[in-house]
């Protein structure tokens, strides 16, 4: 009996609030460059108080948001593996250093290398479909592609058109040269350390009733062979400014690129370009190819030397094709 | 060939074995739960004899929680990665055994409905900080790692749905004082430390309000 009372004594004193004292961790995201332009994408909180925007307008937004935050509603429609848009656009596809996807809006149409023509903002997202979500994109002028696309718009809203000097836009901060020295093994050490306990020793995220809470990074559920962050600089940069969750800058360069390299040299769904042969399909796209694992050896075998398109019963999707303007 | 498959069967049954041996025994840890373990105040004490514990106090629902989580928490105030004037002295004598049966007989309990009534203002905004976070101040959503509507997800990321408000406030306070730091990776201290008081206040409110599954898992 003494003793539960000094017990209610102890959790009272205990109880006072707290003041944070020191940042003890801090938010290390990289400056904007001189005459870069800054973007403060609107909020959905700004979405509902915006009285010039047409009701039947902001539902289609919020469709496409919702879309956006979901996009596992469509597993089996648009999505095969296990990712949403929000996977690697996060914060709502609003946050700089985490792939934004307002530019989009504010830069295409425009030549994309990937594809070699250009491309349109609805082009652009049914890229995002093919590969990083290993599905089939909503169809060109569908609604669901139009709310999406109107959810885009909207993000850029204020922004300048064709503007291409962006701060925190893409995944390239750390540059497009892999250092010298990297490996599998210092990266599986990185791994390890800092990834695991989220995402699994064996890289297979975690669900929680059928529900995705941590993705998978390689496998079946993972983004295939095509999807940009199959890219080792794509994945270094996403990593070092956007994990450990909340830890924004917390891992080294040094340790981001061999993280990346370490994710990057492991299996995952097809390539939906793929010819029949793995170091054939990296020639003819060597020049996504050249910054990724594929179609080389690595532990013995061929990357992507395989039929496994994963969750999705095609290889590649009707509405990914090339244009001629002629 | 063949015999050196016997030899590895045998080392693998041995491996399974130890992992049987280190599990937690429902029954001895409600015995521990209920009765204490001879030097310190039985968990019941503060916990309740429903494992609901008592928000006013601040002591913590254990019903429903994961066991490891639970266990590690009881190995953190012995090594002091988490501080507590009151759960310190009283796990202190506690074995290996005794903290994975204590943890497996709280895990094992369904959590009881303790659900906090709030201010309609105040669950509003704690809703957006547990399912959209606030990114503009880098703090994302509890669900993005504490799973589908804040039900816990596997040993490190506890379930917060059905938590005592109080209990929430304290810790996210504790995190900020550098009281607690026993986060995996200091997964929690950053978020903890950017949240303002008020959104402090209204994601334990929120989170409070809702009710646990059956079980937590």
């Amino acid at each position: 009996m003494r003793t539960y009372t000094l017990m209610l004594i102890t959790t009272a004193v205990m109880a006072a609030p707290a003041v944070a004292q020191d940042v003890k961790v801090p938010i290390n995201l990289p400056e904007p460059k001189e005459g870069q332009y800054v973007h403060q994408a609107p909020s959905v909180d700004d979405l509902m108080t915006d009285e010039s925007i047409n009701p039947e307008l902001r539902k289609v937004i919020l469709k496409g948001r919702d879309m956006f935050m979901n996009t596992q509603q469509f597993r089996g429609k648009y999505v095969f593996n296990d990712m949403n848009c929000k996977t690697c656009h996060m914060g709502e596809g609003r946050l700089n250093w985490s792939g934004p996807v307002w530019p989009a809006a504010t830069t295409l149409p425009d030549y994309r290398g990937k594809n070699k023509h250009v491309n349109s903002l609805e082009e652009r997202i049914a890229g995002c479909f093919a590969y990083s979500m290993n599905g089939q994109p909503p169809a060109y002028g569908s609604d669901d592609m139009l709310a999406l696309a109107a959810y885009h718009q909207w993000l850029a809203r204020k922004a300048p058109v064709y503007e291409k000097n962006i701060a925190g836009r893409g995944f390239r901060h750390l540059g497009n040269k892999i250092p010298e020295g990297v490996s599998y093994e210092k990266g599986q050490a990185v791994y390890e350390a800092n990834c695991a306990i989220c995402h699994g020793a064996d890289g297979q995220g975690q669900k929680k009733d059928g529900k995705v809470v941590f993705p998978p990074l390689w496998g079946d559920g993972a983004y295939n062979w095509g999807a940009g962050m199959t890219r080792i600089f794509t994945a270094a940069s996403f990593i070092k400014n956007n994990m450990p969750l909340s830890k924004p800058g917390s891992l080294t360069d040094d340790e981001a690129w061999n993280v990346a390299w370490f994710i990057n040299s492991h299996e995952r769904p097809q390539d939906p370009r793929y010819t029949g042969d793995a170091r054939e399909t990296r020639e003819q796209f060597i020049g996504f190819h050249k910054h990724t694992r594929y179609g080389t050896e690595v532990n013995g075998k061929v990357l992507g030397q395989h039929d496994n398109t994963g969750g999705k019963p095609f290889l590649k999707p009707a509405n990914l094709k090339p244009r001629t303007f002629e | 060939m063949l015999k050196l498959n016997w030899r590895l069967a045998l080392a693998s049954a041995a491996l399974c074995s130890s992992v049987v041996q280190a599990q937690g025994v429902v029954a001895d840890g409600q015995q521990v739960a209920m009765k204490g373990d001879g030097s310190g105040a039985p968990c019941l004490a503060c916990h309740g004899m429903d494992g609901a514990g008592n928000n006013a106090a601040g002591f913590p629902k254990l019903a429903g929680l994961d066991a490891d989580y639970i266990a590690k928490q009881i190995r953190d105030y012995n090594a002091g990665t988490r501080v507590s004037g009151v759960m310190q002295p009283n796990v202190d004598n506690l074995t290996e055994q005794q903290i994975l049966d204590v943890s497996a007989y709280y895990a094992s309990l369904p959590s009881p409905d303790t659900a906090v009534e709030a201010e309609a203002s105040l669950l509003a905004s704690g809703k957006v900080l547990a399912t959209r976070g606030d990114w503009d101040h880098y703090i994302p959503a509890c669900e993005s790692c504490h799973g589908p509507d804040s039900q816990g997800m596997g040993a490190s990321f506890p379930a917060l749905a059905g938590q005592h408000p109080t209990y929430i406030k304290q810790q996210l306070n504790a995190w900020r004082n550098g009281s607690r730091h026993n986060d995996p990776n200091q997964l929690m201290t950053g978020v903890a430390e950017r949240l303002t008081e008020q959104q402090i206040e209204a994601v334990a409110a929120y989170l409070g309000s809702l009710s646990a599954k059956a079980g937590g898992q």
